[in-house]
């Protein structure tokens, strides 16, 4: 039996047969959060796909909720995990409001018909992540910090217990990652929502993470909680960052301080 | 109580947004509905002899009217604009598969290739069987139709796969067209057969010399198509916003591909084996009713793409009959002055989102 609600064991991935990662082994719980972080072309786009299963792993295994991954149907999966990935979405003519909705499709019936509770939903999805006031707006005239807070609304009128998210606050203001990362939070609370993602913002990857996978360009390197993650002299090495570089320059003080103060850890927790 | 009031005002606020787009549908619909009805009666009323709208009344209701009128009415007028009606509703319909299988706004049975594919196998059978004096049915030609499309569309999948432009693979399609309408010319041609010689006008495109055995093979076979694609409309909802988006909700890709690329084919196979390759309405249709009713939803655009292939062909078709009376035009002559400029539209706007 595996030990977490959602676990991957010796799991390797890639494509046409050719492993980008290998024996990756790691598991969250119901309300955890577990961020990938790395360069970017590492593979952490490639294990994301994979562990939502819409890439095939080359070897090794997945449980979600007990069971195998690869023996549940479509429509039961859809109903346990929900995915927010940056392929491209065609959305001719389509208002936020029903981009949203298409996330009920794994609740609805043969011609896809919305009820009015599946209506309901979409509404209490919208306003959790503040886009409301876009319901009727064409999704491909809004800007791409409001989509992916239309994304995350879609995924959560899917009601997943487990969420995956490719880089997630990429394109939002420093109001609205903190807003994103908050409603989250509050979800992993209040419904025990699972989350895996991958993150470039270092410092609030650190706050939020119960753990950290860190894919470097050779591979996994480490995996454990953030305090385990951020050591001194860690994410220059992660990155492949060259100190030489930075020379006197008072940039380089924020890796410092990412790696060394140890005051940041789960304030929020 | 105040509050109970509100509350109701609330409900009913919100029931009165969600039904809201609701109305343009119906309207566009019984718009879609009128145009059908006219130009049906137009297509059985005008020609080289026009029959008067009570006479015409009479005839469909069974009354007797006078014998020269009815045999036009029943024998060549009705079949003719019946099949314009369902193989126009076909087109359009195939045309829209086209477009959300390939993600292409300008996809569509003709520049595909599709239509000429099936064109140049029903052009081989013929001449293979007429030759040896075996009569051609309905049944055999939209057999041999069906391979040729199936086989054309075939080509261009695996065209699909190694161009990724959407314009590329378009020219690819115009291509395998030009190819196989090439041979089919050449066969034909070189057919003495005064039968073969009817190919002619058939490889050219007409809805002339229709039968109601072919009007009743073809109604079953599209009704048949046009239910499958009903029944199909959620999953190919998702897979209009992506592929990666439809496999996460649970789609079976594969499957609903395979059934895409099925009933496209067969849809434009029907139309071919009757009315020879038909241009610009399965590209032009698609983007005309979405305009119309500013919604891209499946279970609104399949029988809105019916309705509107079959209103634009029996346009086409009155046009193609009447213009230049006695002579008459072949239907994609008509087809191209309208259907291409929508295209041209399409293209420019495309850019413009782009640039």
């Amino acid at each position: 039996m595996p030990d977490y609600y959602f676990q991957a064991d010796h799991l390797s991935v890639g494509y046409h047969g050719n492993a980008i990662l290998k024996d990756v082994t790691i598991g969250v719980d119901r309300g955890e959060i577990l961020t990938l972080i790395g360069p970017n072309g590492a593979g952490k786009s490639t294990l994301l796909k994979s562990l939502a299963g819409l890439l095939p792993s080359l070897s090794g295994h997945i449980y979600l909720a007990g069971r195998e991954l690869s023996d549940m149907s479509g429509r039961e999966l859809a109903k346990k995990m929900a995915v927010v990935f940056t392929d491209k979405m065609y959305t001719e003519m389509m208002t936020c409001e029903e981009v949203v909705a298409s996330g009920r499709y794994p609740y609805t019936g043969r011609f896809g018909l919305l009820s009015d509770s599946d209506l309901d939903i979409v509404d209490e999805s919208m306003k959790m992540t503040y886009v409301s006031e876009l319901k009727n707006r064409d999704y491909s005239q809004i800007s791409d910090g409001q989509k992916q807070r239309v994304l995350l609304a879609r995924a959560l009128c899917q009601q997943p217990e487990l969420i995956l998210l490719d880089e997630p606050t990429s394109y939002l203001d420093i109001r609205y990652k903190l807003e994103f990362l908050a409603t989250l939070q509050q979800l992993t609370r209040e419904r025990e929502l699972s989350v895996v993602m991958s993150l470039h913002e270092l410092d609030l990857a650190k706050r939020i993470s119960d753990r950290i996978l860190c894919i470097g360009n050779s591979g996994i390197e480490r995996y454990g909680t953030p305090e385990e993650i951020f050591r001194e002299g860690y994410i220059t090495e992660l990155f492949d960052i060259n100190p030489q570089n930075f020379e006197n320059n008072a940039l380089y003080q924020y890796i410092e301080k990412l790696e060394n103060d140890k005051t940041d850890f789960y304030p929020t927790k | 109580m105040n509050s109970i009031n509100k509350n109701t005002e609330i409900e009913i606020k919100k029931k009165r947004e969600r039904t809201g787009s609701r109305g343009r549908y119906t309207a566009a619909f019984c718009l879609l509905f009128a145009l059908l009805l006219i130009l049906l009666a137009c297509n059985f009323g005008i020609g080289s002899i026009r029959i008067p709208l009570e006479d015409m009344l009479a005839g469909l209701r069974g009354r007797a009217i006078e014998s020269t009128y009815e045999n036009i009415l029943w024998q060549i007028r009705m079949p003719r604009a019946l099949a314009a009606a369902i193989l126009g509703g076909a087109l359009g319909l195939s045309g829209y598969l086209l477009q959300t299988f390939f993600h292409n706004p300008i996809a569509g049975p003709f520049v595909l290739g599709i239509s000429s594919g099936a064109k140049l196998a029903v052009a081989l059978v013929m001449v293979l069987l007429l030759g040896n004096r075996i009569r051609v049915g309905s049944g055999t030609m939209i057999l041999a139709a069906f391979a040729g499309a199936f086989l054309s569309m075939g080509f261009v999948l695996i065209m699909s796969g190694k161009v990724n432009s959407m314009s590329m693979l378009v020219v690819c399609g115009v291509m395998i067209g030009y190819i196989c309408s090439a041979i089919t010319d050449f066969v034909v041609t070189f057919a003495q057969d005064a039968d073969i010689v009817n190919l002619h006008n058939w490889s050219k495109g007409s809805f002339s010399g229709i039968t109601w055995n072919n009007v009743a093979v073809m109604g079953i076979v599209t009704l048949g198509a046009t239910v499958m694609i009903l029944w199909l409309a959620k999953p190919i909802g998702a897979y209009q916003m992506g592929e990666s988006y439809a496999a996460s909700m649970g789609v079976d890709l594969r499957k609903l591909r395979v059934m895409l690329v099925l009933l496209s084919s067969l849809l434009a196979a029907c139309i071919t084996a009757f009315a020879g390759p038909v241009s610009f309405v399965g590209i032009a249709v698609p983007h005309l009713v979405k305009q119309l009713f500013r919604t891209t939803k499946p279970l609104v655009m399949i029988p809105a793409c019916f309705l509107g292939g079959s209103v634009f062909c029996l346009f086409c078709d009155l046009l193609a009959r009447t213009v230049f009376a006695p002579t008459e035009l072949s239907i994609s002559t008509v087809t191209a002055v309208f259907g291409a400029p929508v295209v041209i539209i399409v293209m420019i706007r495309k850019k413009k989102e782009r640039g």
